[in-house]
């Protein structure tokens, strides 16, 4: 028996220049939230960007960048909407806002199918916000997407940096790239995180400041643009950014 | 149309085992058709034949046979099994579509007649996939 789909999956995926997995092994570091802005960020910078959210348990980026009333398109598969210039796939389309209790075997099948019908097009970048943990549908999305690079996230507690080294242990043992470490939601003026990794040859991207208004631009991307996790974000990233846009 | 999709990937699979086996002459392909995707299979025959032709590969549209396959579903906590045709019947219809698209939605939609649990297997009758390609060296 052959599996059709697993064999279609690079030619769907041909036209992006880059693929970047925003992961993060713990939940509630705003994994979603920095995959979001992200993508805000490049969309506005003028990259050609889509947004998959593969965090099938617990999907967010709808509810971050207020995507309500889209639907894909039926073209030969799945085009995804557009909102805010991002082109957004996420599996609330089909689920709406009910739960949905998927075992592993399940989940892996709903993102080799997402990987399959979603037709993406030319992008410069697609962000992904992936699940937490490291978990055997993270270990899919490795197998099935040859081309990505990690962005790491993490916040100063330590348990969150404890189980982040884990994760970052496991992508360097499967030689995936990594760009860096970006540490979220920091409430010291010094971050002590650089002392923390120091036994990890990963960059620190920078850090971003524990933003208490963001919570009141959630759902509205035009106020996410204006908060100073924004602001922080699009100053880290403008060299990814330009990478991305002259690739 | 998402059909097409679906056909393409099986197209493509077909174009790499011909190259991956050197095979000269393709006898046989199995496709298998599960129920609970609810493919059109007048259009996903039509997209297999289209999607062929763009291909171009020396397979013969005839060759290529299409079998459906009835799904059922199986309760993890009370171990009842049933089929997605008695749930299929009461269905929303749009509820129906998004377990088109991905299967899986079925946990979203669909219970245990039995004991009500939304914790069950697809045991059978998923989606497409190939049982097999024949064909000669």
């Amino acid at each position: 028996m052959i599996d059709p789909r697993l064999h279609i999956i690079s030619k769907r995926l041909g036209g992006i220049k880059r693929i970047i997995a925003v992961s993060g092994s713990k939940g509630g570091i705003g994994k979603s939230t920095v995959a979001s802005a992200l993508a805000l960020c490049m969309a506005k910078n003028g990259c050609r960007t889509g947004l998959l959210d593969l965090d099938l348990s617990g999907p967010s980026t709808h509810v971050i960048l207020g995507a309500e009333g889209l639907y894909p398109k039926e073209d030969k598969g799945l085009v995804p909407p557009e909102i805010h210039g991002i082109k957004y796939m996420s599996i609330i389309y089909f689920s709406g806002n009910n739960p949905s209790p998927l075992r592993g075997q399940d989940i892996s099948n709903i993102i080799i199918e997402l990987l399959t019908i979603t037709i993406w097009g030319q992008l410069d970048v697609l962000i992904l916000d992936m699940p937490p943990g490291i978990s055997d549908s993270i270990l899919d999305i490795i197998r099935l997407i040859k081309r990505m690079e990690f962005l790491v996230v993490t916040t100063p507690s330590k348990i969150a940096i404890d189980v982040m080294k884990k994760e970052l242990r496991i992508l360097v043992e499967l030689n995936i790239p990594v760009i860096g470490i970006l540490e979220n939601m920091r409430t010291k003026e010094f971050s002590a995180l650089p002392d923390k990794i120091s036994d990890l040859s990963i960059p620190l991207l920078g850090s971003i400041n524990l933003d208490e208004s963001i919570e009141d631009a959630m759902g509205n991307a035009d106020k996410l643009i204006k908060t100073v996790f924004f602001g922080q974000l699009e100053k880290l990233f403008i060299e990814q950014i330009k990478d991305s846009r002259y690739a | 149309m998402h059909e097409w999709a679906l056909a393409e990937s099986v197209i493509c699979t077909i174009s790499d085992e011909i190259n991956k086996n050197n095979l000269s002459r393709i006898s046989r392909v199995t496709l298998k058709i599960g129920e609970l995707q609810q493919i059109d299979i007048e259009i996903f025959r039509f997209a297999i034949d289209t999607v062929l032709e763009s291909y171009e590969l020396a397979v013969d549209k005839a060759s290529i046979v299409l079998e459906t396959e009835p799904c059922t579903l199986k309760c993890n906590t009370c171990e009842s099994e049933w089929s997605f045709k008695e749930h299929m019947r009461k269905m929303q219809e749009d509820d129906a579509e998004a377990i088109h698209f991905i299967p899986e939605i079925a946990h979203t939609y669909i219970r245990c007649p039995s004991c009500g649990s939304p914790d069950f297997n697809i045991r059978k009758g998923r989606g497409v996939w190939i049982e097999s390609i024949e064909g000669e060296v």
